[in-house]
């Protein structure tokens, strides 16, 4: 049996980039992927690279993570494209919530300014008459995940890491794992498998939140910012079992990707007609000259969503060498690199540099399993 | 079967028969119908609305396909998106 | 005021030979139908109203199923999105819901278009294409065109572009010369297809016609200038004005996969799964023509009539036409025999030859990507408005990358790139934009 100093489990983009980090740090690493490298939420994702405040664990892992990423922002096969986000302010009231946040993302070392009704026509002037004015976050990017989790593979492969493409682990043993061709493996293991999680770690719980995205022809310099509403955190992570917020991002292609929308509980792929409509008469309401362009691909993909809000992060408490690196919703793009390295200082007995204790995974076993 | 109608391709003005696609007016003036991402100049492929090769301005509405489109008297066609 | 929402008995896809036979077999029994097409006129590829010529002849009975009574015929509309007993279809209507009860496939066929270096040049159209181009007032007087490919349609085609002013220069048939001796041979036995045959080449007559020769590049600028030919004399460049290359058809499989209907291989292709009542896997789905594997319009025709039937409820006319099924299938036998592809042909496309011409991703950068998801995430292939139907069908042909292998099934909505405001119709009557 062969034997590692990390097997991790999934090749989505927190996978990948824990694979990566790992065997920089010299770790012998396995990883085990069973589809497409970076093929599940990862693949579905829009690629925002967003700081979200609402939450301060949230903001300091985004925060962390937004720097790790700066180092890749040259790979031309990432599509990296800094076009900065622009947050929509419906009226005054949404637009006085503003200097709050800026003060929020400056406390986490993020540079955003307040922008008055005549500055955000001038950066979006597609946007429909009667907005208020906004928050622009410049630095700000988008990239395209999945040939980053692709990338962040390669990386580990170059620092000597194992790949089993094709393969599923079917089983966490003591101290290892047995593929679906019953090959085990042996060492810790960390378990990145997104929405999966619950098949191998049933005491934790994790949701599918499902979202649609629609995607466009190309239209090359027709928005420039990724665009989304003031109200969106309402929206986005409200309690409410279907919702749906304006979300738009102008793809280095030209193309236009259309969001958001989220659904609690629903697991099948399926598009959810009126829910694409309700997502659309948002996003018209915002842009109306989407109305007339060539949707040319609508998808669905489910967010690893956790009751708290907050990815597993860390060791679980009951099985012995067992680590969970999932549950990011949707900011598993945005903090995968962030979520890396806390695993990994974890692993190598390191102090991070930020709190790793609200993402540990013992916050939702209780006293009984801790 | 005999009439013509015309139309403005890239501004100027192009006669094609009656029941023609916007493509074939395109091709009368004889430019590219678009250009690929790589920058390539391009025209249509398969005729039939799949290959989306013709994909051109019309009326206002980029990436419309050509050939699924009838000219129509007095329809503005452009080819620089 | 037209209706958005409309509900029908039988609602056929696709107005070709197949869909017009089933339309009307439908309505004969009173049944309320619905016919869209998204061609802005009816007759499919085959029947294509020419600019030059009209309507053939042959589909003039035919065409009276559109004004049949109770049929109602919906030109320039596409089905968009399948949802549960209706389909979402976008036209100059504007969005419309369609409802029905049974619903007939008939969306006939589409070119299998193969990369070679050169094949992205303006200039370079499929052979098929180059007819449907030429039908629709492209302009061809004095033309230099080759034709070449595979296939009976290379006929068909080059009749069309000479009727048209096209200076031949030739047509190229890929097949060696004793397979099409032998199909020569077995052709009386469906005397139609022999007369045919025999009028295309007639109307042919002093155009070069070369077996065994495959066009193995296309060179020029930024327009097509020369064609490269691989043929019993070797090699040769012609000067060209248009190459119309095609390697015969595949059937259009698309809605029936959006609908869940199961597929079966059809050499490297797949066609609908249909029982001898042309009932596909999923209920009251009905295929006709071509989706069920290529067999020409005379088997489309009957196919149709079968299905219409079967679709209103009628069995017993469409068991009547069972037999004359299975002999027009059989002569489809004999042509995928007759034309099947010269391994070469498989190896024109370089490493640095574009597979997808949306996207432009070199066959190289497949290299070692085991499915078309895997290859759509890591190289963009078939991510483009085309929505893979260019590239994956080249790369089933290929043996590259395979659709059927995908993870994803390669079943995304909307089935062609449709405006995002039908998309956004709920069909209610609530004021469509609220300010934000």
């Amino acid at each position: 049996m062969k034997a590692f100093d990390l097997i991790v489990v999934g090749a989505g983009i927190v996978g990948a980039a824990c694979a990566a980090a790992a065997a920089h740090e010299g770790l012998t690493v396995a990883v085990v992927e069973p589809g497409p490298v970076g093929g599940g939420s990862t693949a579905a994702a829009m690629g925002h690279l967003v700081a979200m405040d609402d939450d301060p664990a949230e903001l300091a892992l985004s925060a962390y993570s937004l720097r790790l990423w700066e180092r890749y922002a040259m790979l031309p096969e990432i599509e990296f494209s800094r076009c900065g986000t622009l947050w929509v302010a419906r009226d005054e009231r949404e637009l006085a919530a503003v200097p709050a946040r800026i003060a929020r993302l400056a406390g986490a070392g993020l540079r955003a300014e307040r922008v008055d009704a005549r500055q955000l026509y001038e950066l979006e002037p597609q946007l429909a008459p009667g907005l208020a004015g906004g928050m622009r976050v410049p630095d700000e990017a988008v990239v395209y995940p999945p040939r980053m989790a692709r990338h962040l593979l390669d990386q580990a492969g170059a620092a000597g890491a194992q790949a089993w493409l094709g393969r599923r682990v079917v089983e966490l043993l003591e101290h290892g794992v047995r593929l679906d061709d019953g090959t085990r493996l042996a060492g810790p293991v960390l378990v990145a498998t997104g929405v999966a999680l619950p098949q191998l770690l049933p005491e934790l719980p994790l949701y599918p939140r499902k979202g649609q995205l629609a995607i466009t022809d190309r239209y090359p310099g027709l928005i420039r910012h990724q665009l989304l509403e003031l109200g969106y955190a309402d929206s986005a992570h409200g309690d409410a079992e279907r919702s749906v917020a304006f979300n738009v991002q102008p793809r280095p292609t030209g193309q236009i990707l259309v969001g958001s929308s989220r659904e609690s509980g629903v697991a099948d792929r399926e598009v959810s007609l009126p829910l694409l409509w309700q997502m659309l008469q948002r996003t018209f309401a915002f842009l109306p000259i989407l109305r007339g362009l060539q949707g040319i691909r609508i998808w669905t993909g489910l967010r690893p969503a956790t009751p708290d809000g907050r990815p597993y992060l860390g060791p679980l408490p009951g099985r012995r060498d067992v680590w969970v690196a999932a549950g990011h919703e949707g900011l598993g793009v945005t903090t995968a690199l962030g979520s890396a390295r806390l695993i990994v200082d974890g692993l190598l007995g390191r102090v991070p540099a930020i709190d790793p204790a609200p993402y540990l995974p013992a916050r939702m076993l209780g006293g009984a399993a801790a | 079967m005999s009439g013509t109608l015309r139309l403005e391709v890239n501004g100027q003005p192009v006669d094609v028969p009656d029941g023609a696609s916007a493509a074939a007016a395109v091709a009368v003036l004889g430019v590219p119908f678009r250009r690929s991402c790589g920058g390539q100049p391009r025209a249509p492929l398969c005729g039939m609305g799949v290959c989306f090769e013709c994909r051109v301005r019309i009326d206002g509405v980029a990436q419309l396909r050509a050939c699924m489109t009838p000219a129509r008297a007095g329809m503005r066609v452009s080819t620089d998106d | 005021m037209t209706e958005p929402v409309r509900r029908y008995d039988v609602l056929v896809v696709g107005a070709g030979p197949a869909g017009l036979a089933a339309a009307r077999a439908a309505a004969s029994h009173g049944a309320r139908v619905g016919l869209v097409d998204a061609q802005p006129r009816a007759g499919g590829q085959v029947w294509r109203h020419d600019v030059r010529r009209g309507m053939p002849a042959m589909a003039r009975r035919a065409f009276a199923a559109l004004a049949a009574p109770g049929v109602d015929w919906l030109p320039g509309t596409q089905a968009v999105l399948a949802q549960p007993g209706w389909l979402l279809a976008d036209g100059p209507r504007g969005a419309l819901q369609l409802h029905y009860r049974a619903l007939v496939l008939a969306t006939g066929a589409r070119e299998l278009l193969l990369p070679f270096p050169g094949w992205t040049l303006p200039g370079v159209t499929g052979a098929g294409g180059a007819q449907a181009l030429a039908k629709q007032g492209w302009p061809l007087r004095g033309k230099r065109v080759l034709v070449a490919g595979s296939g009976p349609l290379l006929l068909a085609a080059a009749a069309t572009l000479r009727a048209h002013g096209a200076q031949l220069l030739g047509i190229h048939e890929q097949a060696p010369l004793h397979a099409l001796r032998d199909f020569a041979l077995r052709l009386p036995r469906w005397p139609g297809k022999a007369l045919q045959a025999l009028a295309l080449r007639t109307r042919l007559a002093g155009v070069a016609y070369r077996a065994g020769s495959v066009v193995v590049a296309a060179h020029g600028d930024d327009v097509l200038r020369e064609v490269e030919i691989d043929g019993p004399r070797g090699r040769a460049r012609l000067a060209c004005d248009q190459l119309a290359v095609g390697y015969g058809l595949v059937p259009d499989t698309g809605l029936a996969e959006l609908l869940g209907c199961r597929l079966e291989a059809a050499g490297r292709h797949r066609r609908v799964a249909a029982d001898a009542l042309l009932r596909t896997s999923v209920d009251g789905v009905f295929a006709a023509g071509e989706a069920l594997g290529i067999g020409g319009r005379d088997c489309a025709r009957i196919e149709g009539a079968m299905a219409g039937h079967v679709a209103a409820g009628a069995e017993a006319p469409a068991r009547a036409l069972s037999a004359r099924r299975r002999h027009a299938r059989a002569f489809a036998g004999l042509l995928h025999e007759t034309f099947a592809l010269d391994p070469r042909i498989h190896a024109l496309a370089r490493p640095g030859t574009l597979v997808c011409r949306c996207e432009d991703v070199p066959l190289g950068a497949l290299a070692d990507l085991p499915d078309a998801r895997d290859a759509k995430l890591a190289s963009r292939c078939g991510m483009g408005a085309c929505q893979g139907r260019i590239c994956g069908t080249a790369l089933a042909e290929l043996g590259v990358c395979r659709p059927e292998a995908s993870s994803d099934g390669g079943r995304r909505p909307p089935l062609f790139p449709v405006r995002l405001a039908a998309l956004a119709e709920s069909f209610t009557h609530d004021p469509q934009e609220k300010r934000p």
